[in-house]
């Protein structure tokens, strides 16, 4: 067997030294650095890639924040605003009525006011037509002549005592 | 006649592959240190890795091309094993570990190649790099831990009793270690290459029958490739899980 033969075995270990060293030389020095270079670039990049994804993302989220908020916002400005309006118009519905209202009660003081008047002119007027037709109805029946003074204080004890 | 004689050349030995022919013959102080088959192979394992990586490297891509593909791949696989067998620690032993792996994948695969000469079928070569590990683990070893490290055979707190078994078995093991990692891929380049050889000397002399064992070296070539890739990777794993013992004593 040629493995067996020892008069081979230095020029074999010689050359395996040399040959491992450079070869160690081309790895660690050039093949290495080169092939970590390129793996470590690769992965800045994705990594930069995640990181933009990733403020890309919290840029999303903020601008679905405002604009929640500004919904809120105006929600709520909307809904101040109607009860503002609601309050105002409640407010002017009120305020005629009671004017109305007002005007109203005034009216009908007034008409009771005239009513009142009207009938007092009427009872007033009463006594003296009652007064002449008793007046008249004395002549007539007992040819009586009976002056007004006494028909209309008569009629007026007669209506008193009818009251 | 002309069969015979191209029969006879087939039938060359199956060990005639591992011989060791010196290219150039040369001397250091006495010692033979001739450039041979042996140490052209070697080289073209280091010309295959440098052009490999300069062309995964060269143009750097984001999306890498086949080409930096296995460059990144290979580099990323090696890098894991350290990582995951030893730790943020053992990266600085990654170059020595993918420099390993490196070189016995190309001796391996580049073996394979008809007419080539595989380096890593040589005991000597595959002892030389076990037993550099081995040493070199023990230092890092002792290094880090101190005289701590011999509590490697025997873990605190076993009893006396498992103890006197359990420490014999386990410095042995320890010192076997060298021999297993060598022999492992000695023994199975060894065995590939020659029933490669074996079958193929049978393509010739078995004349139309030969179809048969000609399709048998094809299946054998395949399951060789992998042999020599998983046969990388068991050495250089090995050499991560001793190195672990020694960073991290357990």
């Amino acid at each position: 067997m040629p493995q067996f033969d020892p008069s081979t075995f230095s020029s074999q270990l010689f050359w395996l030294l040399i040959c491992f060293v450079v070869l160690y030389w081309v790895i660690s020095k050039f093949a290495i650095p080169r092939i970590g270079d390129i793996l470590e670039q690769r992965e800045r990049v994705v990594q930069d890639d995640l990181d933009r994804a990733e403020s890309l993302k919290g840029e999303a989220e903020q601008a679905l924040a405002d604009y929640e908020a500004a919904m809120a916002d105006a929600r709520e400005q909307a809904r101040t605003l109607m009860f503002k309006v609601t309050s105002d118009a409640k407010a002017a519905a009120e305020a005629r009525n009671k004017d109305i209202g007002e005007e109203l009660t005034t009216q009908i003081a007034d008409a009771e006011q005239r009513i009142a008047t009207a009938r007092d002119e009427a009872m007033a007027s009463l006594t003296s037509i009652a007064a002449d037709a008793a007046k008249d109805a004395a002549s007539r029946l007992a040819g009586l002549d009976v002056n007004s003074g006494d028909a209309e204080a008569a009629v007026s004890s007669a209506m008193k005592g009818n009251a | 006649m002309a069969t015979e004689e191209h029969g006879d050349e087939a039938a060359h030995g199956p060990m005639e592959q591992f011989e060791i022919k010196p290219l150039i013959d040369l001397n250091l102080g006495g010692y033979d240190i001739s450039y041979t088959n042996s140490a052209l192979f070697m080289t073209l394992a280091v010309i295959c890795t440098f052009s490999l990586f300069w062309a995964a490297t060269r143009k750097r891509t984001m999306i890498p091309s086949r080409i930096q593909s296995i460059g990144e791949l290979m580099f990323e696989f090696v890098a894991g094993m350290v990582k995951e067998n030893v730790g943020k620690e053992g990266m600085k032993y990654f170059p020595f570990i993918f420099t390993l792996f490196v070189f016995i994948l190309f001796g391996n695969v580049l073996g394979l190649l008809p007419y080539s000469f595989t380096f890593t079928s040589h005991i000597i070569v595959n002892a030389a790099l076990a037993v550099f590990i081995f040493v070199a683990v023990t230092i890092i070893g002792f290094a880090t831990h101190g005289l701590h490290y011999l509590r490697l055979f025997c873990p605190a707190g076993t009893p006396l009793p498992v103890a006197i078994v359990l420490v014999p078995i386990e410095i042995m093991s320890y010192f076997i270690r060298p021999v297993s990692l060598s022999l492992r891929l000695f023994a199975n380049m060894l065995a590939g290459h020659v029933l490669l050889k074996v079958l193929a000397g049978f393509v010739i002399s078995l004349g139309i029958f030969g179809i048969v064992p000609f399709l048998a070296v094809g299946a054998v070539t395949m399951l060789e490739i992998m042999v020599a890739l998983i046969q990388a990777y068991v050495f250089a794993l090995l050499s991560t899980i001793y190195l672990n013992d020694a960073v991290h004593l357990h």
